[in-house]
């Protein structure tokens, strides 16, 4: 049997006294549909980091199809087929959706350190850009500075962004998070539509969303992973409940 | 005809706006030929503005595309001056080798101390370079043997391609060989800034982190940038130290690298051509003014900057854009369409 898509073992994270996350294991089958919940300040923020590479761990290991990726930067964990999007939208606002896709496609390429060709100029990597627009719903949109779309756009881009990697895991942090309601269809219809081999780790506080996306589930507690299982399972899985309900009656 | 087509066709247009040099770009160098050859009495003004510019465009570099600041970019000015000027003190004194060379030694400088810059804040970034530039000024002042120290060098410099005096005995023939360097390396300046390579420096400036999660090696951009901008500060100490035929400490001051800044700044940092105006305005103004108030003429620089930073460059642009007659017909012509 092949290697997981992305693996962690015991990852563990320390900051100063706190443990941030602690003995964190698991793994995501190729092209799986897997979602990460907890409640807030359960540590998703830092274990996605963990993974991505944006911060060390303390102890533990992440491997990506087999591969011990641990030490590389977070650039490196991005060639090799790791991306992401943010919970906060991280674009480039004065460029376009069309030359940020651009670079991205670019960069995958090996071809994003060519100083002496003006972009736009490969017809391989506009088709590309072009049907990442086209999948997105971006075409109307793509000469426009990323910071005057209007802000469902923006989200769209952030995923459009990740994928224009080529990614063979794609973790998506809280994909819908402050879209409004007119807008959350096309995020949703973009979601269903992700290519079926790319392995895609959801982290999302909409439960609606979760279950409707994911063919399998893992709750984060205090740092801990909490139960894992299908969303059945997780539905009918009282102490989760308890956790979410405990959390409601503190907040 | 694919409605597929059509959008790949708008997207290469799009991706490939900037290319052509449109007319009043082409003005504009024009203009400063003009200027050489009109106003012979002013070449020794203009040749500093285009050298000034010249040092504003390797500012402009790293400031305006890749978002790095700098504090020290006289250090690299300094190198490529003293280069420059210590080959024609030994009596290797042809003006090309003096710039290539002064350009390649600051390259190597820059390249060495751009990891320094990979950490940190921009205040770490600003007084990193600053430290670097004081660290050669005083270099400079220590090794008199090579430098003449506090004296300075004096030296006469070879005949351009063999033919054409540049400096007090060639006045145009000096402001010209600036203008083609110039030139030369803004059109280079220029298609670096639309490459791949460009769009990165862009993403590095607006997003770094999101950069990274692209998988571009910010560090390695960032280095590589450096390291041009570098070169363009050692061409312009270059050519200064072959116009004027002098090198002095005073090319490593603090001053220096804190008016380019503010040439960037006036100009406007990342469209390329902000640095060539912003010399050309600070320079002109302090001519203008030093004439009128000769101790007073950085109170109106001053002023100028704080309106600039404080109303913001796009605001002042757009109530002179309201103004204009160009204006009301693009409007019409927006209407229209």
């Amino acid at each position: 049997m092949s290697a997981p898509a992305l693996e962690a073992r015991g990852l563990m994270k320390q900051f100063g006294a706190l443990i941030a996350t602690d003995n964190v294991s698991f793994a995501i089958a190729r092209g799986a549909r897997h979602a990460l919940i907890g409640p807030n300040g359960a540590g998703k923020t830092t274990l996605i980091n963990l993974v991505t590479g944006v911060v060390p761990p303390t102890e533990g290991q992440v491997l990506l199809e087999g591969r011990d990726v641990t030490a590389l930067p977070a650039s490196a964990r991005v060639r090799l087929g790791l991306s992401r999007t943010f919970q906060i939208n991280q674009l480039f606002p004065h460029l376009t959706p069309a030359e940020s896709l651009g670079l991205a496609i670019s960069e995958r390429n090996n071809s994003g350190a060519d100083f002496w060709r003006i972009a736009g100029t490969r017809p391989g990597i506009v088709a590309e850009i072009e049907d990442l627009l086209a999948r997105f719903g971006l075409e109307a949109e793509m000469d426009i500075p990323t910071r005057k779309l209007p802000y469902g756009k923006q989200r769209l881009l952030e995923i459009a962004l990740a994928l224009a990697t080529r990614p063979r895991v794609l973790l998506l942090d809280e994909p819908a998070a402050g879209v409004p309601e007119e807008e959350r269809q096309d995020i949703l219809a973009a979601l269903a539509a992700l290519p079926a081999d790319v392995a895609i780790l959801l982290i999302e506080h909409d439960m609606d969303l979760v279950f409707s996306f994911a063919t399998r589930i893992s709750v984060l507690v205090a740092g801990r992973l909490f139960t894992e299982g299908e969303p059945d399972e997780i539905a009918r899985d009282q102490r989760v409940r308890a956790v979410y309900l405990g959390e409601e009656a503190h907040g | 005809m694919k409605p597929d087509d059509k959008l790949a066709r708008r997207l290469e247009a799009h991706l490939r706006r900037r290319e052509k040099w449109r007319w009043p770009e082409i003005a504009f160098w024009l203009a400063i030929l003009a200027a050489i050859f009109t106003i012979p009495s002013r070449d020794a003004l203009i040749n500093e503005i285009l050298i000034a510019g010249l040092f504003a465009l390797s500012l402009d570099l790293i400031l305006g595309l890749a978002g790095i600041v700098s504090l020290g970019q006289a250090a690299f000015f300094g190198v490529g001056a003293y280069a420059a000027a210590i080959l024609a003190s030994m009596g290797l004194n042809d003006p090309i080798f003096g710039l290539v060379v002064g350009a390649a030694l600051a390259a190597a400088l820059g390249f060495v101390t751009a990891p320094l810059l990979l950490r940190g804040s921009d205040l770490t970034r600003l007084m990193v370079t600053l430290g670097i530039a004081l660290m050669l000024g005083e270099l400079a002042n220590r090794n008199a043997w090579l430098t003449g120290g506090a004296d300075g060098l004096n030296f006469s410099m070879g005949k351009l391609i063999g033919l054409f005096p540049i400096g007090f005995l060639g006045q145009r023939n000096a402001a010209l060989y600036s203008f083609v360097v110039l030139f030369i390396l803004f059109a280079v300046a220029r298609r670096l800034a639309q490459s791949p390579f460009g769009l990165a420096l862009a993403a590095i400036r607006e997003n770094r982190l999101r950069a990274g999660a692209l998988g571009i090696a910010t560090g390695r951009r960032i280095v590589a940038v450096y390291t041009v901008s570098a070169a363009y500060a050692g061409a312009a100490g270059a050519l200064l130290a072959e116009t004027t035929q002098i090198a002095s400490l005073d090319l490593f001051d603090f001053h220096r690298s804190a008016n380019v800044m503010l040439m960037v700044i006036i100009g406007g940092a990342g469209w390329l051509y902000g640095g060539l105006i912003g010399a050309a305005a600070f320079i002109v103004l302090r001519d203008v003014i030093s004439a009128a108030t000769p101790e007073y003429w950085e109170f109106w620089i001053g002023a100028l900057l704080v309106m600039l930073v404080l109303v913001g460059r796009e605001r002042i642009g757009e109530a002179f854009a309201r103004l204009s007659p160009w204006a009301a017909a693009r409007s019409l012509r927006r209407g229209a369409a």
